[in-house]
């Protein structure tokens, strides 16, 4: 393994320092959300205690130190993700919300009867949903990117779904169940040679690698804060300046508007048009934190590191007899999703939770995908930068002991 | 090395999970409703042929894990020949068994159903044993549609 720093970025994290039925945890559920380093949990205790007021009201002390911290969030968000504005940067709860609005905004003021957005096979329920109901409000019509067996888009038969109707492309980054990065700038590249804008759901992607939304030239890119090591309950939608301008507001309440009467209301300039109503204050702060821990770190050197990982945690998996990696992209992010030759994903994860394991077993909001590997549910470890060799040692000693267990 | 986990998984689970009894589409069923609990993916299809009030025989089809394949196969053997009130009374203990406070009261009542009883300290995995029995709960009220534990 390389010289990233593990043990001092373990101990950074408290929750890690525990037994979970008397065995050390061994926490690989990194996917569904991650643990907190002090400094996330210290931010936001500390803003509570000293300076917290609501933001962009008074001006008393409290609601200056407030508003400044909650800005200055804003400002290391625009830079970890290089958006060319911080009006481009919208705090919203999570992924989910960012493509609701994305949704009921854009889409609304955009898409009409007979039009098309195009999502991908591989997507989570939240980008399938949000575009779902708005076919139902207006007529447009979801198409759907095929993918292989391999769990990669299948990028000759997404290209042939765009024409002149599609009005947006929605893709995940990163697939949350199979651990698939997609070819984004292609995707992009294609997409807006055809005049089609594209929102890419970054909900995976954002911990792992490192993301540029201006490189990437994607028109919008939705993330969520607790899968960054920040707090839940908020996350991020950055749009592109002149589409976010154009956009209708997406909610209606305090702080969004700049002047209200009776008879007419005028809204806030961006980005606090999409902002009604008091924000997660001592969220944001945190998620600002986070950012600050990530960039010491360095996302460059947290992508090697979990790169290693995989790798590893991969050529352990094929040496299990009766054990199936679903998921298996030449382009893939740190997710071992499998099953095991008659012992369901359930089984599996209350076994390796009785040795302190966590992973997922489920359908991980991607009933879709479960559907084209004909399986009920995967069990899935995803890793995270604090995560170790010896627990995916750990791991699978743990499937094999469980394989023989049900023999 | 699973020793915290004997009281969930004891070796009669294994063997009906091996060996599910009554795996079988049932032809001409009177009952046939379709269970699911879409946490897991679980799914199964539960069958019954009636004589009066009597269930004279129970069937199952469907795939889900250890502990629900067990549950729906300990269910179709035991219910054989039981009134539907019979029935009902028995799912009631069997709630009473994995969720209620009145647990030794319940396991005397639920027979060889108790190896089940496991799931109480699971509070994840407590639908996977009922998921059978709120299947049989709607076939017996004729409810034709599909059930989910959601």
């Amino acid at each position: 393994m390389t010289n990233f720093p593990v043990a001092k970025i373990r101990a950074d994290f408290p929750i890690l320092a525990q037994k979970i039925r008397n065995k050390p945890l061994v926490y690989l559920d990194n996917a569904a959300t991650c643990q907190k380093p002090n400094v996330v949990i210290d931010s936001i205790s500390h803003l509570y205690r000293h300076d917290y007021a609501n933001v962009h009201r008074g001006v008393h002390t409290l609601s200056v130190r407030s508003t400044d911290q909650f800005e200055a969030a804003r400002i290391k968000v625009k830079e970890f993700i290089n958006a060319a504005s911080d009006k481009e940067i919208i705090f919203v709860k999570g992924t989910t919300e960012a493509i609701n609005l994305v949704a009921q905004t854009f889409g609304r003021a955009n898409i009409k009867a007979g039009d098309e957005i195009v999502v991908s096979r591989m997507e989570h329920h939240s980008n399938i949903v949000p575009w779902q109901m708005l076919c139902q409000q207006t007529g447009a019509v979801l198409r759907v990117a095929p993918i292989n067996h391999k769990g990669e888009l299948i990028y000759d038969e997404f290209e042939k779904l765009l024409n002149d109707k599609t009005r947006l492309v929605s893709i995940v980054h990163m697939s949350n169940a199979l651990g698939t990065v997609n070819p984004v700038r292609k995707i992009i590249a294609v997409a807006h040679s055809k005049g089609i804008p594209v929102l890419l759901d970054g909900a995976q992607a954002i911990p792992h690698m490192p993301v540029d939304v201006q490189e990437l030239d994607c028109d919008f890119y939705a993330f969520s804060g607790h899968k960054l090591y920040g707090p839940s309950g908020i996350g991020v939608l950055y749009g592109k300046q002149a589409l976010l301008e154009a956009m209708p507001p997406y909610q209606g309440g305090g702080d969004m508007i700049r002047k209200v009467t009776f008879e007419e209301t005028e809204y806030n300039v961006l980005p606090y048009k999409f902002e009604a109503g008091t924000p997660s204050i001592a969220d944001v702060v945190g998620l600002g934190a986070a950012i600050d821990y990530l960039n010491e770190i360095g996302m460059d050197a947290v992508a090697a590191y979990e790169a290693e990982l995989l790798a590893y945690a991969t050529e352990q998996a094929r040496q299990i007899k009766g054990l199936r990696i679903i998921g298996e992209a030449g382009h893939k992010g740190a997710i071992l999703s499998f099953v095991l030759d008659k012992i369901h994903p359930h089984d599996i994860g209350t076994m390796l939770d009785s040795l302190g394991i966590a992973v997922r077993a489920g359908h991980h909001c991607a009933m879709p995908v479960m559907d084209f590997f004909e399986v009920p549910a995967t069990a899935r470890a995803s890793f995270a930068m604090y995560n170790t060799k010896e627990e995916i040692d750990v791991l699978m000693q743990g499937v094999k002991s469980l394989i023989e267990v049900f023999g | 090395m699973f020793d915290d986990l004997r009281d969930l998984y004891q070796e009669v689970i294994f063997d009906h999970n091996r060996n599910p009894r009554n795996f079988r589409v049932m032809e001409n069923a009177d009952r046939q409703v379709e269970g699911f609990n879409p946490l897991c993916g679980d799914r199964l299809t539960l069958f019954l042929k009636m004589d009066g009030d009597v269930i004279a025989d129970a069937s199952f089809q469907g795939s889900g894990c250890a502990i629900s394949t067990a549950s729906v196969s300990l269910m179709t053997e035991i219910i054989k020949g039981k009134t539907e009130q019979e029935a009902e009374e028995l799912f009631k203990q069997f709630h009473e068994m994995t969720t209620g406070k009145d647990e030794q009261a319940s396991l005397a009542a639920v027979g060889k159903l108790a190896v089940l009883a496991g799931v109480r300290e699971y509070p994840a995995r407590v639908k996977c044993a009922t998921l059978a029995w709120h299947t049989l709960d709607a076939a017996l009220k004729n409810e034709r549609k599909s059930i989910s534990t959601e």
